[in-house]
């Protein structure tokens, strides 16, 4: 395992001849793409609200048009033979995220987002660049797992000692900047989840007994799995963050199944899942709460209480139907509360309707799709482990957000990838896409002729 | 490992199939009952986002709109409230719409599909049509007149013109200011609570949802089943009718106001207003032709609407001949709305013929195109032409020489018929003055229009409440203002 690199090298000098295409002009027509959409967007907006084109629109596009520019140079600098699609990707979302923001700010005058929202994305958008140009090769990161897990440990717990928001310890509060933690944490623990798991696989396949047809594990590689599975729990009594522990526990459970092959780590993770679910939700009101919502998102109008925020969620998806009612001429701000972050899909679903929605679920798809291309055509371990898990991060993260505020599954509170409003979540969201780009870059450039990435 | 990752590959795209299904689910399939559901508010952002149509009267708007800028934007505003309230009603964002606002909603919000130029592509587009007007058939100066002569007594006034059933005032006093009504929040609940708990009921349109005993006026109708029954022939003949009249089978006795009433003739009884021969009239002509007539006029009808609906007048089937011989005189069960007496003059101005009366002339875009038109409303035929020019006579008679002098206008043919209603317990309530009139200009085809008018409570004497010194001042004023004298 520790010779991936030098077969890699090996096998890009045999097979010089079959090296793929670079695709760089594809990207940045994407990006155009991406950017004019996002233009055309906020302009609508504006047309639907005040009957012009918002003042700020040039300025708007010309400043998304550079960063994606930039973004796009660092990549045609350092990745030269990364997948095109992501970045464009990343573009149209943050930038929709950003229009469906700005337009939910005409409705609160009081409370404006969009602006600090540009801002965090500019940062993204800079880390994505860092990331781009300094991390050579992601196989470096392998030798930071155990710097990872404790940074991630240590910012998972941070907010513990910061009062709680809204029902959940997951903020802490710097100089009036509220930032959530555990979405930087969600990177360090897939880079140090991939790195354990690709130093242990063997030992996790193959030892332990067989029990009816599931192959056990013995207990000495038991113990970091139930530890994972402790903090996990830990993490939602302690702070009341659903999502999250879902999000780390799914997250652990794929990689483990991914490294191994065995169903039986997914029988373990799905009864330990459910026993902590079952756990947490009978002891903690505010879990138990949210599941009565899922089941019944009517009850507190049925007790005159006017419609939840789940219910004003639904009726907003409703109104959208098939085309959507048009930009800016929605009315989910009824929503009222966390209707910029935690239910932004909710605007999306109401103004851009079940096609725009759809395109959005199918933007997210791709990503997710690309990543796990990505994780086939590497041929190290802990590279492909590390595009698995950042691919599955998003794929659950957008699952358990979406299926929330569509009730499909209970809600937890959670940003939607760049859509929602949330400094952290999209400084993160493009660092994982810089990570993304990095592993697609070692895999197209690696192309043995076998798998195409 | 290429296998498992395809398995968590596969696995994601369950998740993603998952999320588009229940989308689709939400958002088309169910979307129905959620956007029916009484807690979700867009359908009433959605009625308030556009300017709410207008109500027209002469071609100018007595409605208008107000943009509050508020999350329910637009809020109604009127030119003259408590003039045009009995027509207009009120639309609240509160308390919902009554009246025209209520039976022209779809055109005045703007939802009814007859607004849109093409439907199918509104329906893509979400467009709502821009809302329409309704043009009333009310005459300003008319229902000006009517207001002005209620002053502030109770009562009300109903005018229609004869020929076409044209409603040409609807006054009911004391109104209010449906504006009051119109937004939302503290100062709409409390003047709605004000409004209801007023003991002098501004909000009840008395024109047409108040019922009274008719008293007098009923008469009218009478007189026309006693003639197109030939149970009277000749005008002028005595009648036979003892004063005091004894009811049939009991030992009351009915008397009257007015002396000379032992024999009168029919045209004498008629001027002077006689209970006992009416009353002896009704019982001579029976219950089954008295009902026929009466519910030729439109008495026990439930079902006329203009385009709201109209409180029954009724006229007791049920009845023996004491109860008979009362219901002739428009006293026990029989009541009437001012509107249902209006019409009663309105049939016999016009040969006997009754149009069903009616209050929208037409709907328009905000444009001008006009959507509808309300066009003529169904004839009936309710007594003999001759009854009727008959009845005419005697309507005539009664302003020219009787107690309906006050009504008289130069320079044109008036008929009417003055009543005095006791009601209350043992007859002790202030008695309703009543008169019902028509009016045909000197130089006009036809009688132009008809009018009744009730006053509730003149502050007078009992003695001196009388059709024809309180309530006929006001039908002139109307029928001079119809006919421009």
């Amino acid at each position: 395992m520790t010779k991936a690199g030098t077969t890699v090298a090996a096998a890009r000098t045999t097979a010089p001849a079959v090296r793929l295409p670079r695709r760089r002009g594809i990207e940045l027509a994407l990006i155009v793409l991406a950017v004019l959409l996002s233009v055309y967007g906020y302009c609508a907006v504006g047309l639907a609200k005040a009957g012009t084109v918002p003042p700020g629109a040039l300025g708007y596009g010309a400043g998304l048009g550079v960063l994606a520019l930039l973004a796009h140079v660092a990549v045609r600098v350092r990745a030269p033979y990364a997948d095109p699609l992501p970045l464009p990707i990343g573009v149209l979302l943050n930038g929709l995220g950003l229009v469906l923001i700005y337009r939910l700010d005409l409705e609160t005058p009081g409370a404006r987002a969009a602006p600090a929202q540009l801002v965090w994305s500019t940062l993204g958008v800079g880390l994505f660049i860092v990331v781009v140009l300094a991390l050579r090769d992601h196989r470096i990161l392998q030798r930071y797992a155990y710097v990872c897990v404790v940074a991630a440990l240590a910012l998972l717990t941070l907010p513990i000692l910061f009062p709680a928001v809204n029902g959940a310890r997951i903020w802490i509060r710097v100089a009036g900047f509220s930032i959530q933690p555990g979405e930087f944490a969600k990177l360090l623990l897939a880079v140090f989840f991939a790195a354990y798991l690709a130093a242990n696989r063997s030992a996790l396949a193959y030892a332990g007994r067989r029990v009816w047809f599931v192959q056990l594990p013995t207990g000495r590689v038991l113990g970091p799995i139930v530890t994972i599975w402790l903090i996990s729990v830990g993490v939602l009594v302690l702070e009341r963050d659903l999502g999250t522990s879902l999000l780390f526990f799914g997250l652990f459970v794929v990689l483990l199944y991914v490294a191994t092959g065995r169903t039986g780590w997914i029988a373990v993770g799905l009864l330990l899942a459910v026993l902590g679910a079952v756990a947490v939700g009978w002891l903690e009101p505010h879990v138990h709460s949210r599941f009565q919502d899922w089941l019944h998102p009517f009850a507190t109008i049925d007790a005159g209480l006017g419609p939840n925020q789940l219910a004003q969620s639904l009726f907003a998806f409703a109104a959208g139907g098939v085309l959507g009612a048009g930009l800016g001429l929605g009315h989910s701000v009824l929503i009222g509360f966390a209707a910029k972050s935690d239910f932004i899909l909710a605007t999306a679903g109401e103004e851009l309707g079940l096609a725009g929605l759809s395109a959005i679920f199918l933007l997210y798809g791709l990503l997710v799709e690309r990543g796990y291309r990505a994780g086939l055509a590497l041929r190290d371990p802990f590279g492909r482990l590390l595009a698995v898990g950042l691919a599955s991060i998003l794929a659950l993260q957008v699952f358990v957000i979406a299926g929330g505020v569509t009730g499909l599954i209970p809600l937890t509170g959670m940003a939607m990838p760049f859509l929602a409003q949330g400094g952290s979540s999209v400084v993160t969201n493009w660092a994982m896409v810089a990570l993304l780009i990095r592993v697609s870059d070692s895999a197209r450039s690696q192309y043995d002729g076998q798998v195409a990435p | 490992m290429t296998r498992y990752i395809r398995h968590a590959i596969a696995f994601c795209a369950l998740l993603l199939v998952a999320l588009l299904v229940n989308a689709a689910r939400v958002q088309v399939f169910q979307a129905g009952s959620y956007d029916d559901n009484p807690a979700n508010r867009r359908p009433t952002i959605a009625r308030y986002a556009q300017p709410r149509g207008d109500i027209l009267v002469d071609g100018i708007a007595v409605t208008g709109s107000r943009d509050t800028g508020e999350q329910l934007r637009h809020e109604r505003t009127y030119a003259n409230g408590p003039l045009y309230a009995p027509v207009t009603g009120f639309a609240s964002q509160e308390y919902g719409t009554t009246f025209l606002e209520h039976a022209e909603d779809g055109i005045l919000s703007g939802t009814d599909p007859m607004l849109a130029p093409l439907p199918l592509w509104d329906d893509v587009s979400r467009a709502r049509s821009q809302a329409g007007n309704v043009v009333t058939t009310i005459d300003r100066a008319a229902q000006e007149a009517a207001f002005r002569g209620l002053g502030r007594r109770k009562g009300a006034v109903a005018a229609v013109e004869p020929s076409t059933g044209r409603i040409l005032a609807l006054v009911s006093a004391p109104s209010y200011d449906p504006a009051e009504l119109s937004g939302n929040g503290e100062p709409v609940k409390s003047a709605w609570a004000r409004l209801n708990q007023d003991p002098e009921k501004p909000m009840l349109n008395r024109a047409v949802r108040q019922t009274y005993p008719p008293g007098s006026t009923f008469k009218v109708v009478t007189a026309a089943a006693a003639l197109d029954s030939g149970v009277v022939e000749d005008l002028d003949a005595p009648t036979d009718s003892p004063d005091p009249y004894t009811l049939p089978g009991t030992r009351t006795r009915l008397t009257n106001e007015s002396d000379d009433c032992v024999d009168a003739s029919v045209r004498a009884a008629f001027e002077w207003s006689c209970n006992t021969v009416f009353a002896k009239l009704g019982v001579d002509v029976g219950v089954e032709a008295m009902t026929t007539m009466a519910q030729s006029f439109g008495f026990n009808d439930t079902s006329l609407r203009i385009p709201f609906s109209v409180a029954q007048s009724t006229f007791d089937t049920q009845v023996d001949r004491a109860q008979l011989a009362l219901s002739s005189i428009g006293q026990y069960n029989t009541r009437a709305t001012p509107l249902q007496m209006a019409m009663v003059a309105a049939a016999v101005a016009n040969g006997g013929q009754l149009r069903e009366p009616y209050l929208v002339d037409r709907t328009v875009r905000r444009g001008g195109e006009t959507v509808t038109t309300t066009g003529s409303r169904p004839l009936h035929q309710v007594m003999n032409p001759a009854t009727a020019v008959r009845m005419r006579e005697l309507m005539t008679d009664a302003v020219k020489e009787g107690t309906g002098a006050n009504a008289a206008i130069r320079g044109a043919t008036v008929g009417g018929k003055t009543g005095t209603a006791q009601h209350g317990i043992g007859n002790a309530g202030t008695p309703y003055a009543w008169f019902v009139s028509w009016a045909q200009g000197d130089h006009d085809l036809e009688p132009e229009v008809a009018v009744a008018v009730v006053v509730e409570d003149a502050a007078a004497d009992r003695g001196d409440i009388s059709g024809g010194g309180d309530a006929a001042p006001i039908a002139k004023a109307v029928m001079r203002a119809v006919l421009g004298l």
